[in-house]
């Protein structure tokens, strides 16, 4: 109660000092704002500029003009489609390994082994200790050749370059969940394990598993050390080899690619919080 | 309770008793066992993706090309070159080092200072979408920009048919002319930048949440100026927040490969391209064991960096809740 009372006396003098000092206090202000300005005019030039440039290279024709015919000749570039089709399987077959091997061991740990979970964050520092050049190193060193000469090796090494990412994304949305409620009403009601991850826990965890899917998806569509130094043409070692003589249609693709991942997590970010905020609302 | 959720097996709570009070009976080892069982999926893939390629690199740094043990890959990727007749002999793998750790270094202090502020600019904005597009964003170059990043910067800042270059040029003030080269090392520390920072502002952001408004309120209701809030609260709770972040920056940096690939075209000499070329074949034969040892030294420093990472992180825990 005497803390309270102090409370409200320094905030009374506060108030006074406050008013007292309003000139100074409101300068102050102005300089931070104007601060602010500068720097995030200054970031946006240094980040816009460049984008802007990229693109004004590669949107033109053969005088310079804009033009937006380039766009309909990444289709027709030698080997662009076999890159996107491999590019593509890989996603698509990182992405099942991944969450086949995730979603259900997070559910478990999430339940019944919550202490596992320290061991499980390692697994998202250690990306930064052996990055893409150091484990391919590595990797090469021990896989069997019959494995080397397949495709499906990449995405073998995708599946543990996405784990950092999964893990995050669905230890919040398991965090989220009052997953012991759900499993024991689940289980209660007669169904296996089985069905109450399918229809119990996957809808709940909708959110945290596309989050998952497309920061995987955009790592597979990204990555290019592993992909290039196992000699495959993904579409990112398809833009650096060039196999075409127009450069603008490398960095069009390039460029598409930037703007494409961002547009879609922009997008799954925004669908996130409006989802919270209307949960929180009810 | 227990016995509705869980026909057999005990609760989770009883299990990690027995586990903290070490009692291992055969009985309460086959339940910790089959407690265990459903993690052994993620365990054997993380042993055979991640843990037995590191193993292996760390037993191949140390091989000779029959299988003996020895020093000599180390002491060759570390020795000096030697000047003989006018020509530099050996010493490219220590060159690319203290390239590499350069360049790490330059592009964790100069985003990491910068990035600080424009996160601080970014977090305090009143206005959600552009929060949310930022931070999108942010991920996207941070975490997937790798050779796209390197092919947008040659758009632009190619040596005169660049775009910014014709640009600049037409006021006189072509970057070539001034000693900028975009595929020497300042140009590929500035292309870094383009990832470094937004990775700073991803990992800084969190930090200004826990920095706490009834801080600032009671600093300034104690009659403190901002200059002092910042002097004395601001800044030393967030200095090892900002500094860990380097940290990270650093490993970042001193480990990217593919931007670096795709604008020099690996001419520039640094550890991760010249690991590239050992496994592509672009030395001479015999060398594979350096491409091990150059790896267990990455790994060396790379962990270094990332437990000065986490001891500041610890540390930034304790204020930032």
């Amino acid at each position: 109660m005497a803390s309270l009372e102090l409370g409200q006396v320094l905030e009374h003098d506060h108030f006074m000092e406050e008013y007292s000092r309003g000139s100074e206090g409101l300068s102050w202000w102005r300089r931070v704002h104007w601060g602010r300005g500068v720097a995030l005019f200054l970031a946006a030039a240094y980040f816009i500029i460049p984008f802007y440039a990229a693109m004004q290279f590669s949107l033109a024709n053969k005088y310079g003009q804009f033009s937006l015919q380039p766009l309909t000749q990444i289709a027709d570039a030698p080997q662009f489609l076999s890159a996107l089709w491999l590019s593509t399987e890989l996603a698509v077959a990182t992405m099942v390994i991944v969450m086949g091997l995730m979603v259900p061991t997070m559910i478990y740990v999430h339940l019944r082994m919550p202490r596992f979970r320290r061991v499980m964050e390692v697994i998202t520092i250690l990306p930064i200790v052996i990055p893409p050049i150091v484990l391919i190193v590595g990797v090469d060193g021990v896989t069997p050749s019959w494995l080397k000469a397949s495709q499906w090796l990449l995405a073998l090494v995708y599946v543990v370059l996405a784990m950092p990412y999964v893990y995050r994304a669905l230890d919040a949305g398991l965090g989220a969940l009052d997953l012991k409620t759900l499993v024991e009403a689940s289980r209660s009601l007669g169904s296996g394990w089985a069905n109450t991850i399918w229809r119990v826990l996957v809808p709940n965890l909708r959110s945290a598993l596309m989050s998952a899917s497309v920061l995987t998806l955009a790592l597979v569509f990204g990555e290019f050390t592993i992909a290039s130094l196992d000699g495959w043409q993904t579409v990112p070692v398809w833009i650096y080899l060039a196999p075409t003589d127009d450069p603008r249609i490398n960095t069009l693709v390039a460029m598409m690619a930037l703007l494409g991942t961002c547009l879609v997590l922009t997008v799954i970010v925004s669908l996130d919080r409006s989802k919270n905020r209307n949960s929180r609302r009810s | 309770m227990s016995e509705l959720t869980t026909d057999t097996s005990p609760s989770p709570s009883g299990v990690s008793g027995e586990l903290s009070e070490k009692k291992f009976t055969p009985g309460a080892l086959f339940r910790s066992v089959r407690t265990g069982a459903p993690v052994a999926p993620f365990l054997l893939y993380v042993t055979l993706g991640l843990l037995i390629p590191t193993v292996a690199i760390i037993n191949l740094a140390f091989r000779s090309n029959s299988g003996k043990l020895t020093w000599a890959n180390i002491t060759t990727i570390l020795a000096p070159g030697k000047m003989t007749d006018g020509i530099m002999i050996g010493g490219q793998f220590r060159a690319g080092f203290e390239n590499s750790l350069k360049l790490a270094l330059v592009t964790a202090i100069i985003p990491g200072i910068l990035g600080t502020f424009i996160a601080y600019a970014i977090a305090t904005s009143k206005h959600e979408p552009f929060k949310r597009i930022t931070s999108a964003c942010s991920g996207v170059l941070a975490q997937f920009g790798g050779v796209n990043l390197a092919f947008m910067f040659i758009a632009a800042l190619n040596a005169t048919t660049g775009v910014v270059t014709k640009w600049l040029s037409k006021i006189g003030l072509d970057p070539w002319n001034h000693g900028f080269n975009l595929y020497k090392f300042w140009g590929v520390a500035f292309v870094y930048m383009y990832f470094q920072l937004p990775l700073m502002i991803l990992i800084i952001t969190p930090a200004f949440a826990g920095l706490q408004e009834s801080w600032r309120e009671a600093a300034g209701g104690l009659g403190a100026s901002s200059w002092r809030y910042w002097r004395h609260v601001g800044i030393p709770v967030l200095a090892p927040a900002v500094l860990g972040s380097m940290f990270l920056l650093f490993g970042s940096g001193f480990s990217a490969y593919a931007t670096a690939e795709a604008l020099t075209g690996g001419t520039i000499a640094i550890t991760p391209i010249q690991i590239g070329s050992i496994l592509n074949g672009n030395v001479l034969s015999g060398q594979t064991h350096i491409g091990y040892a150059l790896g267990f030294a990455m790994i060396v420093i790379l962990l270094i960096s990332v437990v000065f990472y986490a001891l500041l992180r610890r540390r930034t825990s304790r204020w930032l809740r």
